[in-house]
């Protein structure tokens, strides 16, 4: 090892020490941002198997009030299914187009995924007040309050998603497609998929099986 | 704080470029699996045309498969060495979920199993 | 208009409460007094309260975390007075609805405001450093963190002279802590100071993360990385693991208070013990994150301190690991005596006793570095040596509380108040300790002065031993924990020797307290001109003391674990490397004035002002979206000023 070997700067460093041994100095900012904002998402999973394991253990508790298999009605569960999956899709599109610099088609599918995402939130919003009128509300039981709250966390994570791609969308007409507003969309999509994870589980665990 | 974009850099979940599942096909092909996985669900819940104590076990393996496509399609999880940190930190992420939720539901039915019967609920 | 806001809130006729919150009332007002009338407002801003820089937020930190050790201590030496005293016909001073409270707030600060800050503050400082890199992953964030963490401690003092705390116990156990039983806004309190603070530590998780497994030194593997660094890794996994289930715990129990949901609730179908199997399955990870930077700091004091490289630097890695891994195992532990069966109790204490094999090792390996090494015993080693006794005393308790049969007999006594003071006090503090006195002249230019610092850890020692060991005993012979009162005079000596305790504990915080004020006033004769003070191992030891904002004019290039140390060995570099241009983050008020706005929302959710928790939380988003619209975030310095600092500061760089 020579003292001249310490002054050569970071992108000098030989490619062996890069990959997969983790010696190939800093990252780059859109790596950095990216695994941040996947730890993050990783976090929010955890927040939510908390409320997936009240839900688990309070699915029975229904106090002599409603049961799940009297109030879900697994039509619109489908279709509100269908409209989150079909917006991941065009998330994904839309961020094909951004990385390649194609504003039209990235608006035409931003678009498209907030009209899918609007959509899901608005069959859910009507089945919760459906099952509020029917006096099925979350201070009925601890069932009730388990399954509100975790559904609706995750509704007000998409409605989150939906305002955050409003406003990522006009950065980006402000903007334009450059590096910092792709970072911050590519977070924003990442977000989105994990949403949709999300739903995989609560349409199977608590829709599904919950007849 | 900003290095150059190394040739071998690290593999980020959601990153579009150089990546095999960057392609309108791919996302396609997702799609199509997704929502195929999507049908099964309903039709094994609804149906008997799984055996009726293993519908459960049917319904959890179709999740996983659905999440899995998610992984690999949408957020281009690789198994190359380059996306071993993210491999990794989904592990942990799903180790934690599963001792959060199979620990508290072991714990709490055990409880719950040894409560005294309560005249009400 | 102001909820349920009025001036009944405001203890006019509780002496105590009213008195103590007047005086900090007017040290504040002095203080804010003094620093307008000397024009310091515009340094203060630019230098410290918009700062990204993790050198300054780690000394911000750690300067909230000693501030709140106070407040913390005065609960715990009123409870302890109020034991010693309260014994048979007499009834003490602290009627219990103020007792409760103080040992409610006593160990929410403690833990939330004391140890949580102290351990981050000293990672926030020496990691990047000690990764050879400038600064962590995302330092707005960083800076939000922070600042999130002082509206907790913020809110939560406030609840002294407006209001009243939780006296439900810093766990907050429903249905203690429903609205039926708990009607008042003392567990709002701790749970909205705790829900704010709480998205701050997660901040910092994930920044950690980030920062140590994506951004290092080139060259720097991750079986080069400082042991510290490893312990911070793990113990920021462990937070962004743990973290979040708190959060959702607490907004079950906000929920259940506030919409009159019925998760935890005795009636409709709640289930209480759902509450502590969430609250422990948050609470054993968490006492993991407190500990593992304390371990990483030990391990770089005692390899310092002894002249040698620390022993089995592979075994301490993977350790660590385990210890990470397996502290989301145990959390039954908490709560064997809530009725889980035998085949639950026993998986858990059958983990629980695990646990402590890789503690055992890093033990071991500290000792075996000590083994025929010149051990200096400046103050940071006298706390290491001090912890590692210490610590294998509570340790070893705490495998005795691990067999369930023995905690049916000691759970909630003064035994396990004393097991874990024991290893949070021999533990954590002592390691904080040690980490303030040893990275203080790399923050400030200067050692703090040695004798009075022995001299602290001295009082510390011996005031641990005083105060807790009677407990053990006190337990075993049947004292529960959290007495106001004392029914069995028998009790009382101990009690006394527990007091006296207390009171040597206070002159070790005295001893530091003069510690800071004797070291500023002398700083001239204890300057750092070299910038490694403890020939020490590690990068951040050939830095400039302090260094300069950007930490490394070029990063150092690693070839080795201990880096510094080779790079000492091999010589230092005649000429001057050549100088490019750096890219600094900008400051950024995104950190302090979300948090202004946070208090507000905090507050106005407590008192249930809503239309001003809602213009609270209106503003503190906007506030997010303006500082989310920014593009450039950094400011160059350029080569030129670059070598300029460089040749001004004393130090050459090995590097």
């Amino acid at each position: 090892m020579t003292i001249a070997a310490i002054d050569r700067a970071p992108t000098e460093v030989p490619t062996e020490l890069a990959r997969g041994r983790g010696g190939g100095g800093p990252a780059s900012k859109r790596v950095v941002v990216a695994y941040g904002f996947w730890i993050f998402i990783l976090s929010d999973m955890v927040m939510f198997s908390a409320l997936f394991a009240a839900y688990a253990v309070l699915r029975g508790n229904t106090a002599g009030g409603p049961t799940g298999a009297e109030l879900f009605d697994l039509h619109r569960v489908f279709i509100e299914t269908i409209c989150l999956l079909l917006s991941s899709y065009t998330c994904g599109l839309g961020a094909l187009s951004a990385e390649r610099r194609q504003p039209a088609r990235f608006f035409t599918f931003a678009v498209l995924t907030f009209v899918l995402g609007a959509a899901f939130l608005f069959i859910e919003v009507s089945e919760f007040a459906h099952m509020v009128e029917k006096g099925a509300g979350p201070s009925r039981s601890g069932f009730l309050s388990a399954f509100f709250t975790l559904v609706g966390t995750h509704g007000v994570h998409v409605a989150s998603g939906l305002i955050a791609l409003i406003y990522l969308t006009a950065q980006v007409i402000a903007k334009g497609l450059q590096a910092t507003t792709l970072r911050r969309l590519l977070c924003w999509s990442l977000f989105w998929h994990a949403l949709d994870i999300v739903w995989v589980g609560v349409f199977t665990l608590v829709y599904l099986m919950g007849d | 704080m900003d290095a150059p974009e190394h040739l071998f850099d690290d593999r980020t979940p959601g990153v579009e470029e150089h990546e095999p599942t960057a392609s309108y096909q791919s996302y396609t092909v997702g799609l199509g699996l997704a929502i195929l996985a999507t049908i099964a669900s309903f039709v094994v819940s609804q149906t008997s045309l799984l055996w009726p104590p293993g519908i459960p076990v049917g319904l959890i393996v179709l999740a996983f498969a659905q999440i899995g496509v998610h992984l690999v399609f949408f957020l281009h999880l690789g198994s190359g060495p380059d996306s071993t940190n993210n491999i990794l930190a989904l592990a942990f992420g799903v180790l934690i979920v599963f001792l959060v939720i199979t620990g508290s539901v072991w714990i709490i039915a055990n409880l719950n199993s040894n409560m005294m019967p309560m005249s009400m609920q | 208009m102001l909820g349920r806001l009025s001036w009944a809130a405001i203890p006019f006729n509780e002496p105590l409460p009213l008195l103590s919150g007047a005086v900090v009332g007017i040290v504040i007002l002095a203080v804010l007094i003094a620093v307008t009338v000397k024009g310091w407002w515009p340094y203060l801003w630019r230098e410290w309260l918009t700062s990204v820089d993790h050198k300054r937020i780690g000394v911000m930190y750690v300067t909230l975390g000693l501030v709140m050790l106070l407040r913390g201590f005065s609960d715990a030496i009123m409870m302890r007075t109020q034991q010693a005293i309260a014994v048979g016909s007499a009834q003490g001073y602290l009627p219990p609805p103020h007792y409760d409270q103080v040992f409610s707030a006593h160990g929410t600060i403690m833990i939330f405001f004391v140890a949580m800050p102290l351990v981050i503050g000293l990672m926030n400082f020496a990691v990047p450093l000690q990764l050879g890199v400038r600064d962590v992953a995302f330092p707005v964030l960083n800076s939000v963190s922070l600042w999130l963490t002082a509206t907790g401690a913020l809110l939560i003092n406030l609840s002294l002279v407006i209001g009243n705390f939780a006296r439900t116990g810093w766990m907050g156990y429903p249905p203690l802590s429903e609205l039926a039983f708990s009607p008042d806004v003392g567990v709002d309190y701790y749970l909205w100071s705790l829900q704010i603070s709480g998205i701050g530590t997660l901040l910092t998780g994930i920044n950690f993360v980030t920062t140590i497994l994506k951004l290092r030194a080139p060259g720097m593997t991750y079986f080069r990385m400082p042991v510290f660094c490893w312990t911070a890794l793990a113990a920021n996994l462990l937070i962004v693991a743990a973290f979040p289930i708190l959060t959702a715990t607490f907004l079950m129990l906000l929920l259940d208070r506030h919409l009159g949901m019925h998760f935890f609730t005795n009636d409709a179908g709640g289930n209480q013990m759902m509450y502590v199997n969430l609250f422990w399955a948050w609470g054993h990870p968490e006492v993991y994150i407190l500990i593992l930077p304390a371990f990483g700091i030990f391990s770089e004091v005692v390899a310092t301190f002894s002249g040698k490289g620390l022993f089995s630097y592979r075994s301490m890695v993977w350790a660590t690991l385990g210890i990470c891994i397996l502290s989301f195992m145990v959390w039954l532990h908490h709560f064997f005596t809530m009725g889980a069966g035998a085949d639950v109790n026993a998986f858990f204490g059958i983990m629980s006793s695990i646990i402590a094999v890789p503690t055992g090792v890093k033990v071991f390996n500290w000792l075996f570095t000590m083994f025929r090494g010149r051990i200096v015993f400046r103050t940071p080693m006298l706390f290491a040596v001090g912890f590692i006794v210490t610590f294998v005393i509570g340790g070893l308790t705490g495998v005795l509380l691990a067999v369930p049969p023995v905690d049916f007999v000691v759970h909630n006594s003064a035994f396990l108040v004393a097991h874990f003071h024991n290893v949070i006090i021999g533990g954590v503090v002592f390691g904080a300790l040690a980490g303030i006195n040893y990275w203080f002249p790399k923050a400030f230019g200067f050692t703090l002065d040695d004798r009075l610092g022995k001299a602290s850890f001295w009082c510390w020692l011996i005031g641990f031993y005083l105060a807790f060991m009677p407990l053990y005993q006190l337990g075993l012979m049947g004292m529960t924990r959290r007495l106001q009162h004392i029914p069995d005079p028998s009790w009382q000596p101990l009690l006394l020797v527990a007091e006296a305790g207390a009171i040597v504990i206070f002159c070790g915080i005295l001893c530091q307290l003069a510690q800071l004020y004797v070291s500023i006033r002398t700083r001239e004769r204890r300057l750092d001109l070299s910038g490694d003070p403890w020939n020490g191992r590690t990068l951040e030891w050939s830095t400039s003391s302090p260094p300069p904002a950007y930490n490394f004019a070029v990063l150092p290039r690693v070839e080795t674990i201990d880096a510094f140390w080779y790079m000492k060995r091999a010589g230092r570099h005649p000429a001057e490397p050549a100088y490019e241009a750096i890219e600094v983050p900008r400051n950024s008020a995104a950190g302090f004035i979300t948090a202004f706005f946070a208090v507000v929302m905090g507050f106005s959710l407590i008192w249930q002002i809503w239309w001003l928790a809602v213009l609270g939380f209106l503003a503190a988003a906007t506030v997010v979206l303006i500082a989310g619209w920014r593009i450039e975030r950094e400011h160059e310095i350029s080569a030129a000023e670059v070598a300029q600092m460089e040749r001004a500061s004393e130090v050459r760089h090995p590097a």
